[in-house]
Formats: C-alpha cells, sequence, structure tokens
C-alpha cells in the first residue's frame, strides 16, 4: 500500500505545532499502525530527519501508553481496540491518513504525538484503591462476592487507562475513567469501607485537574478499547450523590 | 573462583524462611524515616516492594521508564497465577508446587528459594483478594481454579485473560496509596544507566530523563533492581518495546554476577512471525492449551498442499491429524511444560510438516467447541480470540489458530543470594530481573507468583535486615567522585553513540544481532553454532560503533538515542548468553544443546558436571567473563530425570 500521512509534529510543550506530510510507500496490510509508523521513521532516519515521536510499550492492546487520534478517532477506525491493534488492512490503498495526539487540556503535548497523562495517575492517588497494607488479610476464601458481581467489577476494572475517552469526548471529561475505578471498588464487598471517601476524593481530583463535565454524548463509549460501559458513569453519580447526602464523614 | 555464599538459613526445608524472620535484624520505625530505598520498575516485583517499603515506613523512590507506573510489562501477562491453596480440593499442597517447580525447572534451581515461594504464594492471593484483584469466581461465590502446564493440579487463578493487569493494577493501587501518603517519590519516563557504587556499596543510581534527556543522580541506602528480563536481545520476543536489560548489565559491569544468562524461555504459543517488518511476536495465553489440540498434517503433502493454499486445514481427516504432543506425551498431552512444546514444534517444522509459512502449528479448538458449546469458550477466551483475529484476520472460532514459539521470559538474571541480594552489598534483584527461583524453566503462571513473592513478601524482610546496619550512616551524598565518575561515564556513552555519525539506524543493528541470537542461541543450540555467535557479535558491536546513526541530540525526547543505548547493552547481553550457553554442554529447560539429547529427542541432563548455578563476573570490555559456580544440593527432593510421559 502507499499512504500519505499528514502527522501532527511539535518539537516540545512549548513550540507551536502543525501538521506534516509523509509519503509512505510499499506498507503492507498485515501490519500494525505503529509498525507503519516504525517504517516512515526508519526512512526519515535515513534522510537524516527527525523521526515522528509517539508512545507506544507492549504492543499488544493492553499497557494503554499508544494513544494516537487517527482521522479523527481515537485509536483509529476500528472498534475495541487500541492504535497498537490497528492493522493496515482497515485503510484503502492511496489513502491519506491524518494523524494526531489526543487532545485535552489536562493532556499537554510533550512531543509531536507524545503527551503527558500523569493528571489521570493523581486521580488514582487520590483514592482509587483499597488501603490494605501488605499482610495481616483474610483469606481469600473468607470474602464471598457473586460471580454477577465480580464480573461486573472484571468489566470495569479491564480499563487500561489509556485516556482515549477523554479524547474523545468534546468536554475533555474523564468520567469513564474514573467511573470504571469507582464502580470497580462500588461493586465489590472489599471497597465498602472506604467507598463514600473515594468517590469524592476522585471526584475532586478529576475537576481541579481541568477535566470537563459529562453531556452524555457516549463517545467514550464508542472508542473505548475496553469496551466499559457508560453504565459505570451512572453508578459512580449514584455514589456520589449518595455520599454527598449521606456521609457522616466530611471529606 | 569465588565460592559463592548463597546464605539458605540453616534447619529443616520447611521452617528456614520462618526462622530466618524469626532472627533477623529490623528497623525501628522512627529510624526508616531516615533510610533511603531505590526501586528501579514498578512491574509486580518493583511496584509490589517499593509499596511494601512505603507502607512500613522507609522514604522510597520508584522509577518507572513509561510515562505511568501501571504500563510496566507485567501488565501483559494472561493466564494466570499459581498458589497452592488447594481451594479444588485435588491434592495440591505447598510442597507439591515448591516439586512442580522444582522438576519444571529442571532441577537447577535453589531448593529453599523454592519452598519459600510455594510457602508464599498462598499469601499473594489472599493479599490481591484484599486489594480488590477481580479473580475470577465461581456461582458459589468462592475462587474459581483452572489448571497451566506442568502441573496435574487445577492451582491457577486467574482474571479472565488478564490476570497480570488486574495484579499490576493491585499493585499500582496500593503504590499509588503511598505516593498519596508521601512514602513514595515516584519518577516517572526515567531510565537507569548506570549503578553507583560507594566504598563497595551500592548507594545510587545514574538515570536519563526521558523527555528532557537531563542526567540525573539519585542516592539511597539500599538498591532494588526490578526492571525485568532481557529477552529482547533477539529484537523479536514477546516483551513490551522498552524492555531491556540495561539496568542489570550496568549492574552486572560494576561487579554484580550474572546467574544462568543462557535460560531464556521460548513460549510455545505466540502467533508466528509473518513479515521483517514486524516489531514484535505476540503471545496466546498457555491457558488456551487447556481446552485447544496441537496439531500438524501426518503427511508431508497434506502439509505442502496447506502451505501453498491448496487444501483448508477444516477438511483434513482425523486419522490424517499429528496431534503430536497427545502422541509423545500421553499423561500430560497439551499441557506439557513450555520447553517441551515449544521444542516439540520446532522438530515438527523443522521436519516439513509445519503450516503457513512452513514455521506454524495448529492450535485447535473444534473438538471443545463441540464439546462445550462456542459460548463457553468465548466465556473463557472472548479476549484472546478477538485479540488473534485483529492480528491475523482469521476467526479462531471456524479455523485453527496457528502459533509458533517466541522468545518469552528470561529464567536468568543478577545472581542473588537467598536474601535476593547480588554480590554487591546493599544492591537487590526482584523479580524477572533476578536469576530466581525457575531453574532452566518457567511453568506457566509462576512469573507473577515469583514477582509478586519478592515484592510483597521477601525483599520487605531482607532488604530491612540489611538496612538495620545504616541506621547511623546518614544521608548519601550525591556530590561524591563514585557519582562524578558514574555520571561522566554515562555522558561519554552517549556523546560517543551520537558523535559516530554513520548511515545506519539502531534498529537496522538490533535486527541483525536478533537474527544472530535467534539462529544461534536461539531453541536449538550447538558448539558451533554458538561459536559462531560469539564471533559474529563482536563483529557486529565494531559496525555498530562505526556506522550508527542516532539523530537528534542528547537533550531532548529522543527515541533513537534511547534504543541505541539499549542496544549497546544487548551486544554485551548476546555475548554473555552465548558464553554460558557454549559451556553448560547438557540439555536442560529451556537449554537445548542438540549435541545432549535423547534417542527419542528429549532433554539430556548431565547432573555430576553441570548441577550447578553458572554466574559470570564481569572481567572488562571484549574480555571473557569469569565464571563462578553455586553448587545445588537437593535435600527434600529426588534428582530425576523429567518424564512428562
Amino acid at each position: 500500500m502507499d499512504l500519505t500521512l499528514k502527522i501532527w509534529r511539535q518539537e516540545n510543550a512549548q513550540a507551536k505545532g502543525e501538521f506534516k506530510n509523509y509519503q509512505v510507500k510499499g506498507v503492507s496490510k498485515d501490519s500494525s499502525f505503529l509498525e507503519m509508523l516504525d517504517v516512515l521513521n526508519e526512512s526519515l532516519v535515513d534522510k537524516i530527519e527527525s523521526p515522528v515521536c509517539f508512545d507506544h510499550d507492549c504492543r499488544e492492546g493492553i499497557c494503554g501508553m499508544c494513544s494516537l487520534y487517527i482521522n479523527g478517532r481515537p485509536h483509529g477506525p476500528d472498534d475495541a481496540i487500541t492504535t497498537c491493534q490497528l492493522h493496515m488492512r482497515k485503510f484503502k490503498n492511496g489513502e491519506t491518513i491524518t494523524v494526531e495526539p489526543w487532545r485535552a487540556k489536562p493532556f499537554p503535548v510533550i512531543k509531536d504525538l507524545v503527551v503527558d497523562r500523569s493528571a489521570l495517575d493523581e486521580i488514582i492517588q487520590s483514592g482509587g484503591y483499597t488501603s490494605a497494607s501488605t499482610g495481616g488479610v483474610p483469606d481469600a476464601n473468607a470474602i464471598l462476592i457473586s460471580k454477577y458481581d465480580s464480573d461486573l467489577a472484571m468489566d470495569a476494572a479491564s480499563c487500561i487507562g489509556c485516556g482515549a475517552c477523554v479524547a474523545a469526548c468534546k468536554n475533555a471529561s474523564a468520567m469513564l475513567f474514573v467511573s470504571a475505578k469507582v464502580s470497580q471498588f462500588a461493586l465489590l464487598p472489599q471497597g465498602q469501607v472506604e467507598k463514600e471517601r473515594r468517590v469524592q476524593k476522585m471526584v475532586a481530583k478529576m475537576d481541579e485537574l481541568g477535566f470537563g463535565n459529562c453531556t452524555n454524548t457516549y463517545a467514550c463509549e464508542m472508542e473505548c478499547p475496553k469496551e466499559i460501559s457508560v453504565s459505570n458513569i451512572a453508578r459512580m453519580n449514584r455514589e456520589f450523590l449518595g455520599a454527598k447526602l449521606f456521609s457522616r464523614e466530611t471529606v | 573462583m569465588t565460592k559463592l555464599n548463597s546464605k539458605t538459613p540453616h534447619g529443616p526445608l520447611a521452617e528456614k524462611w520462618t526462622n530466618y524472620k524469626a532472627h533477623q535484624n529490623l528497623v525501628n520505625p522512627s529510624n526508616k524515616r531516615k533510610i533511603d530505598i531505590i526501586v528501579v520498575g514498578t512491574g509486580l516485583a518493583g511496584g509490589a516492594a517499593a509499596a511494601s517499603f512505603g507502607e512500613l515506613g522507609f522514604n522510597v523512590k520508584n522509577f518507572c521508564i513509561q510515562d505511568s507506573p501501571r504500563r510496566a510489562h507485567s501488565i501483559a501477562a494472561q493466564g494466570g497465577i499459581n498458589a497452592a491453596k488447594n481451594y479444588p480440593g485435588d491434592g495440591d499442597s505447598v510442597y507439591r508446587l515448591f516439586y512442580d517447580t522444582i522438576k519444571g525447572g529442571d532441577y537447577r534451581a535453589r531448593e529453599a528459594n523454592v519452598f519459600r515461594l510455594a510457602e508464599v504464594s498462598n499469601n499473594i492471593i489472599d493479599q490481591c483478594v484484599a486489594q480488590g484483584v477481580p479473580f475470577a469466581r465461581e456461582y458459589s461465590g468462592y475462587l474459581d481454579n483452572r489448571s497451566f502446564g506442568g502441573a496435574q493440579v487445577s492451582r491457577t487463578f486467574y482474571a479472565r485473560g488478564q490476570t497480570g493487569q488486574q495484579l499490576l493494577l493491585g499493585a499500582y493501587g496500593a503504590l499509588s496509596k503511598e505516593i498519596n501518603k508521601g512514602t513514595v517519590k515516584m519518577y516517572n519516563r526515567k531510565e537507569m544507566l548506570d549503578l553507583v557504587v560507594v566504598d563497595g556499596k551500592a548507594r545510587g543510581i545514574i538515570t536519563r530523563d526521558l523527555i528532557s534527556g537531563k542526567i540525573e543522580r539519585h542516592s539511597a541506602h539500599a538498591v532494588v533492581i526490578a526492571t525485568g528480563g532481557y529477552g529482547n536481545v533477539f529484537y523479536l520476543s514477546t516483551m513490551a518495546m522498552s524492555s531491556n536489560g540495561g539496568a542489570a548489565i550496568s549492574s552486572w559491569k560494576r561487579g554484580a554476577f550474572f546467574g544462568n544468562p543462557a535460560f531464556v524461555q521460548i513460549h510455545p504459543t505466540c502467533i508466528p512471525v509473518h513479515g521483517d517488518f514486524q516489531s514484535k511476536l505476540t503471545l496466546m495465553s498457555e491457558s488456551l492449551r487447556n481446552d485447544g489440540r496441537i496439531w500438524v498434517p501426518r503427511k508431508k503433502e497434506d502439509a505442502e498442499a496447506i502451505r501453498a493454499g491448496k487444501l483448508n486445514p477444516n477438511s483434513l481427516k482425523e486419522e490424517d491429524r499429528d496431534y503430536y504432543l497427545e502422541r509423545r506425551y500421553p499423561a500430560f498431552g497439551n499441557l506439557v511444560p513450555r520447553d517441551v512444546a515449544s521444542r516439540a514444534a520446532k522438530e515438527r517444522c523443522d521436519a516439513g510438516f509445519g503450516v503457513g509459512t512452513g514455521l506454524a502449528v495448529y492450535l485447535d479448538f473444534a473438538a471443545s467447541i463441540k464439546r462445550l458449546g462456542v459460548e463457553v469458550i468465548k466465556a473463557r477466551y472472548g479476549n484472546l480470540f478477538q485479540m488473534y483475529e485483529k492480528i491475523v484476520d482469521t476467526n479462531p472460532y471456524e479455523t485453527p489458530m496457528m502459533i509458533y514459539p517466541a522468545i518469552h521470559y528470561a529464567m536468568g538474571g543478577l545472581w542473588v543470594d537467598y536474601e535476593l541480594q547480588t554480590t554487591i552489598p546493599g544492591l537487590f534483584a526482584g523479580g524477572e530481573a533476578n536469576f530466581s527461583d525457575h531453574g532452566a524453566n518457567r511453568l506457566g503462571a509462576s512469573a507473577l507468583m515469583q514477582g509478586l513473592s519478592d515484592g510483597y513478601f521477601v525483599l520487605p524482610y531482607t532488604v530491612q535486615n540489611y538496612l538495620a546496619a545504616e541506621i547511623g550512616t546518614g544521608p548519601i551524598p550525591i556530590n561524591t567522585a563514585a557519582f562524578d565518575e558514574a555520571e561522566n561515564k554515562v555522558k561519554e556513552r552517549i556523546n560517543r553513540l551520537l558523535n559516530i555519525k554513520g548511515t545506519k539506524s539502531p534498529d537496522y543493528f538490533h535486527k541483525k544481532l536478533g537474527h544472530v541470537m535467534w539462529d544461534n542461541v536461539g531453541m536449538g543450540r550447538t558448539k558451533e553454532g554458538l561459536e559462531i555467535a560469539l564471533k559474529e557479535i563482536p563483529v557486529l558491536r565494531d559496525e555498530f560503533f562505526k556506522n550508527l546513526r542516532v539523530t537528534g541530540t542528547p537533550d531532548e525526547f529522543n527515541p533513537e538515542l534511547e534504543k541505541a543505548l539499549r542496544i549497546a547493552d544487548f551486544f554485551d547481553m548476546g555475548e554473555l548468553m552465548a558464553y554460558d550457553a557454549l559451556h553448560r554442554k547438557e540439555s536442560c529447560g529451556g537449554h537445548f544443546r542438540e549435541e545432549y539429547q535423547t534417542p527419542e529427542g528429549e532433554a539430556l541432563r548431565d547432573d555430576d558436571d553441570f548441577m550447578y548455578v553458572a554466574a559470570w563476573e564481569f572481567i572488562g570490555d571484549g574480555v571473557k567473563p569469569e565464571l563462578h559456580k553455586e553448587e545445588l544440593k537437593y535435600e527434600a527432593i529426588e534428582v530425576k530425570a523429567r518424564n512428562y510421559k
């Protein structure tokens, strides 16, 4: 396949970015999108030009590091996958493909297509865990959990923290990300002790970091590579309201 | 030759760890606050250790090569984690898990370490459940188990096909809690480039900030290396792109011995190689072997027709299929350990029975779908089947999957004693980065167990035992000669690479090295092949230092420079592996020397001459490293030939 790539280039966080066009020839339809970018970068190194920077690591769809906005969609034109699992057979010979970084105020550009997503870590640090320390916990089978709830918790827990939901949202809302973690613990007995603190802390941190509000467009669910359901947002809203109204503790 | 001291505690095997903990030195809470610990890596071993040190009250500096600790490559582990809970009541016990692990490792692991691993395995499951890890459950509400290769009991706990992800997110949660408390300071997007040794003790590290390119000094009273394995020496592997052996190689060059570098695991069920643009290989979980049957055509002409696209595998009659694992190993069948399954696949493909490109075999679910229904198979492996279809573009519910072995895990690593301390005082290694409890071959679902065992339940004790003597030391200054020397050395390495200004990219050399390694230090090794590798690697390294092109500058986000630094280390690693593989004149586990096999093609161990851990000492660049031996003694276990028939 021969392709034209229209790629966002930006020297660093302070610099002004711009689109640049590149031609790549002889791309295998069986290569992944990132392998296609590898081929482009090898050709740029050959010409002593600076290769395109992009985030990537496991290249098997689970680490959440890759983060490209391709032809107007986070992770490109296929459902339920990350960019590293997107294969070139999804494109046509001769096509022009536009590649941009995640665009969201809380995700500043570092270089080219690489953005800073540490805001997501900060939200988890504010309370996205159970506070169990190492050792001194009961036997694993002492806590019974219905398979139904456990499966729902696993659905929520499969979030990979890539930030596609934020990039997809016109308000740059992180509600799907936050609600997935809140839901995982709200559904499990281990999460009950801290559930009121957790939801209030995480929502406050999310607001503080400049993520927008949810206006129910469901774009996040559409683009989530792990198909996290927006029903988690509804659950988080219930948890939040319940905590605000009935919590005995001020958080 | 130095005699290595494993510091294995005295007493009966089952009481060693209890006795150790009862008599070890502790640090009181007010002193813990005055002590710094560096942990390099945030995977299961590093993340769990950093969180646990933080909980104990130490000051922890935790380093991560990715943008977030949640992305460490432990996340990609699919199948599960072993523990000796015996919840299914099928005859499991701590002893049996210990026995299976030693046997699976072909009697090349230290007995006391493996027993401790089996002993704490149950604590890990308890800990993870307390953290809210959503392990699979039965309708009763109790935890579910499944079986894995190399065991006849069901002792594997799992969270769909994402067990590594869920365990890592558990550790990441614990780590996030400590970061929030202020006991752990997180350093993201930093790569360790050297170890700093002051007066014989590990006292710090030199890192490069991957965004600004700044070279930085960090000091501590002890350093823990938990940076995973070195499988990327082979270029194509199941490792993440940034996984590298750099931290271990730097430590080796500073005096830490390297244990059993030749022992790497080749995983039998990976998606086959299909083009030279390929950047990595994708694993298909070993759990698939529970319900999938592995076969190739019985007749060569059928294999040829399939390869030419003239014959559909589904139309091949039952009697024309060779379920070679079931044929050769009736007792374990498709669930033989990884090394055995990998070699058997290679044997069939080398003999001309391979499908696809010729280097692939089938993993077929038709029988299980017929027996259990498509919904059951979907519930068990849905995400793996989806992943396969996205990559290969064929539907595994209808056409059998094609698989082939690929480099997956390093059993070798920094040599450590019972306390997980290297030969440099104050330098510890955990998880895949140490030479580990897996001997010459790791069983499925045991990597997660070992990573978390080291991180949650071993290092917090043993590092503390070391630090008890450091309470009066005071803060470690970074403006000393040792830090100057280490920082300058790193800067020289970087400048050297940037100033070559040749014509070939880092990836060009990495691919070439990968070919040399796969052809000569891969699944089947010979004296001749290993000697070729030892000749070709230095030639390639010379060319690298003459003709490498690294674009950009040192003071910016520069992935080409990162790759070049890692590849320079991979040359040393590749050479070290070849030396080790050449000296070990026997076949055991993942190390198969073609000269040493039984008439049936099984691995032939030589316990009289090679029942030891080979620990290699760095002497100088371009000089053959010096071999030290730690003799292995088995007291609680009878050493036998491994038999899965």
